[in-house]
């Protein structure tokens, strides 16, 4: 384990960023997103919850695939190059990187999207633990453990100074490229009672004692046909916010984006919360708002664990519950469910 | 509030309505929802507070067209948005039962994270004008009125422009100037000023709640929903895919626009959007004449009249 003092990082993301580029929350415009370095980035580690998840940097809600170009009569494709600059995603929380596991579960399976492979292999992530737990957090609810996240390089910060333990390969090299500025440090004692503090005060959110009783393949028609998704969806305003702040919402759309000169055809995130969701040439199985609805938390509690062994599709990061310009949110889905449940006893 | 919950019982009670718009309460004492009302026992879980800021007024375009009467909440700035629509005739009048209810300035709990106050587990509205918090960390406080909703410190006043019957009373919250911010935008100079809306619009994520949420974004088939259109509503490609649909709206809502400033309440980015709309509002009333939207029912707007000495901006 090493140790370095908060002063420091600054000197840090330079040494990074000689070989790699470098991710990490900045501050823009007031909000806290993940962002690339630059010298007079105002870089703000203390933020728990960026506005967005750092899963743009693995799944970024626009990529260009490839281009068209017309030429005096002739037509050239150019395919997008795929990622091969190593980088560093600085800063990510348990949450988070459990999001990213969800999207390796979708990404990496064969046929594996090759964009998204190359930017997994490229990319080197490294955790925070979460020094102050938030009350719209659940991550407990599906196993995660915020004062231990799993990624190639973990940080806790304690007091000024940030302890860093190294354990992937990745992590090792990237330990090895800023070893200069780090002080050997044998102080697990010290980051086990930062675990100790972090575990007791999650114990303690109002939200992380969910249950997730019944949210599985087994009970898929019974949650499917629920009469609930009528009442629930009522307030919903339809807007994408939940499924563009969510770490682990997938779904996507390619496109074509035409100019004078040619045609670029792009990917971007899709949201189940609009309009043409799904829509194919064929019309839309989905035609109500109840439906895209329900879809976001089928795919999430149901769908999603029943065909990835029991992995859920919501890691608890508390976004929407944040930001839904309603209040609506996946807690009171599950509560919803759980007292109909307990009603019908 | 326990008046309010008498009052429409009664109404629900008695067959005057089919249902009731107003507020249920959350999981926290600051994430009451917007919801629908059908019995007397899902009314045990109606609430009215501080934090219920949504405007109801966009959800009586559907709810007029069930069957029966809603009895809707209305406070007085919404007011303005519900005369808007019945303008448009988009609401049917005759569906709706309006009790204007009495409003004391919307609280904003990400001014109140934003203060430093974090954990939150509970918030009560004291009478001397604080609220006591109760955190992870212990219990805190602070003034009502330094987390107000932006839109509150230009509040509307306390009268509602139409209604059935009042319950409750209001306060005039205004203690600001609802044009400062766009004179000071007014005079950057170009430059920095095409830096800050760059700067502001190149948050936005597209996730499209300013326009879900405005009262009179209400076209049944938005153009950027249009899958006939080269700019989808999913993803900003570039800068000016950004702006334009920012500018578009804008433009689209002018003469339109109450101020109601929700675009700018669920913005998850914190984008200043009301600015736009401010801008729009300031110089009409300066070409035009003052004009507030949504304030009347009857008589052509600024707009949609036409006289030859008409200014040509």
């Amino acid at each position: 384990m090493y140790r370095i003092n908060s002063r420091q990082m600054e000197m840090l993301f330079r040494k990074i960023t000689e070989e790699r580029e470098l991710y990490l929350p900045v501050k823009a415009g007031g909000q806290v997103n993940f962002a690339a370095w630059t010298a007079d980035a105002e870089v703000s580690l203390d933020t728990l919850k960026t506005v967005k998840s750092p899963k743009d940097a693995f799944f970024p809600q626009f990529e260009s695939l490839y281009t068209c170009r017309t030429q005096e009569g002739k037509l050239t494709i150019e395919a997008e190059k795929r990622k091969d600059r190593p980088f560093v995603v600085f800063g990510m929380k348990a949450c988070d990187l459990k999001g990213i596991q969800v999207l390796d579960q979708v990404f990496l399976k064969e046929p594996a999207d090759s964009c998204y492979a190359a930017r997994r292999e490229k990319g080197t992530i490294v955790a925070l633990a979460c020094a102050a737990p938030e009350t719209s957090c659940f991550c407990p609810v599906f196993g995660i453990d915020p004062a231990a996240p799993e990624a190639d390089v973990c940080l806790w910060k304690i007091g000024e100074a940030y302890y860093w333990k190294s354990y992937t390969e990745k992590g090792a090299a990237l330990t090895k490229s800023v070893e200069p500025l780090l002080e050997a440090a044998e102080d697990d004692a010290v980051v086990e009672k930062e675990q100790a503090r972090i575990r007791t005060m999650v114990k303690k959110l109002p939200l992380s004692s969910l249950s997730l009783e019944g949210w599985d393949g087994a009970h898929m028609n019974e949650k499917f046909e629920s009469p609930l998704w009528e009442q629930l969806h009522r307030p919903c305003l339809a807007c994408g916010t939940c499924t563009f702040v969510c770490p682990a919402c997938q779904c996507y759309d390619i496109r074509d984006y035409k100019t004078a000169a040619g045609v670029q055809r792009y990917r971007c995130w899709d949201s189940c919360m609009y309009s043409d969701f799904t829509l194919m040439a064929a019309g839309n199985n989905r035609t109500t708002q109840m439906q895209r609805f329900r879809q976001r938390f089928m795919h999430k509690l149901v769908y999603f664990p029943a065909n990835n062994d029991g992995m859920y599709s919501c890691t608890g990061c508390g976004r929407c519950v944040e930001k839904c310009p309603v209040s609506l949110n996946i807690v009171k889905v599950i509560k919803a469910f759980a007292k109909e449940g307990a009603a019908n006893e | 509030m326990q008046e309010l919950k008498n009052r429409i019982a009664q109404l629900l009670a008695d067959g005057s309505v089919q249902r009731i718009l107003g507020w249920k309460k959350g999981e926290m004492d600051y994430d009451a929802e917007p919801a629908f009302f059908e019995t007397q026992a899902s009314l045990d879980d109606f609430v009215y507070h501080g934090f219920c800021a949504a405007n109801l007024s966009k959800y009586m375009i559907e709810a007029a067209k069930l069957p029966g009467k809603t009895l809707v909440c209305l406070k007085p700035c919404d007011s303005y948005s519900f005369n808007q629509l019945l303008k448009e005739h988009r609401v049917d009048r005759e569906k709706t039962y309006i009790i204007g209810v009495g409003c004391s300035g919307k609280l904003d709990i990400d001014k109140i994270r934003a203060a430093g106050i974090k954990g939150i587990s509970g918030i009560s509205e004291m009478e001397n004008d604080t609220l006591r918090i109760e955190t992870l960390e212990g219990e805190k406080s602070c003034r009502r009125k330094d987390v107000l909703l932006e839109r509150c410190h230009v509040c509307k006043g306390k009268d509602h422009v139409i209604f059935d019957e009042q319950i409750g009373s209001s306060q005039d919250t205004t203690d600001g100037d609802r044009f400062a911010a766009v004179r000071e935008i007014e005079a950057m100079a170009p430059e920095a000023r095409f830096a800050y809306f760059q700067e502001e619009l190149g948050k936005c994520i597209r996730c499209n709640a300013c326009r879900n949420v405005c009262p009179v974004c209400n076209c049944r088939k938005c153009v950027f929903d249009s899958t006939k259109f080269d700019s989808v509503q999913k993803v900003n490609a570039d800068s000016f895919e950004e702006r334009m649909f920012h500018i578009i709206r804008a433009f689209h809502v002018a003469g339109r626009c109450t101020d109601c400033g929700e675009c700018s309440r669920v913005c998850p980015q914190k984008i200043p959007l009301h600015l736009f709309n401010r801008k729009l509002i300031q110089d009409i009333n300066t070409l035009y004449g003052t004009y507030q939207a949504g304030s009347g029912l009857e008589g052509k707007t600024p707009l949609t009249e036409y006289h030859p000495e008409d200014a040509e901006p």
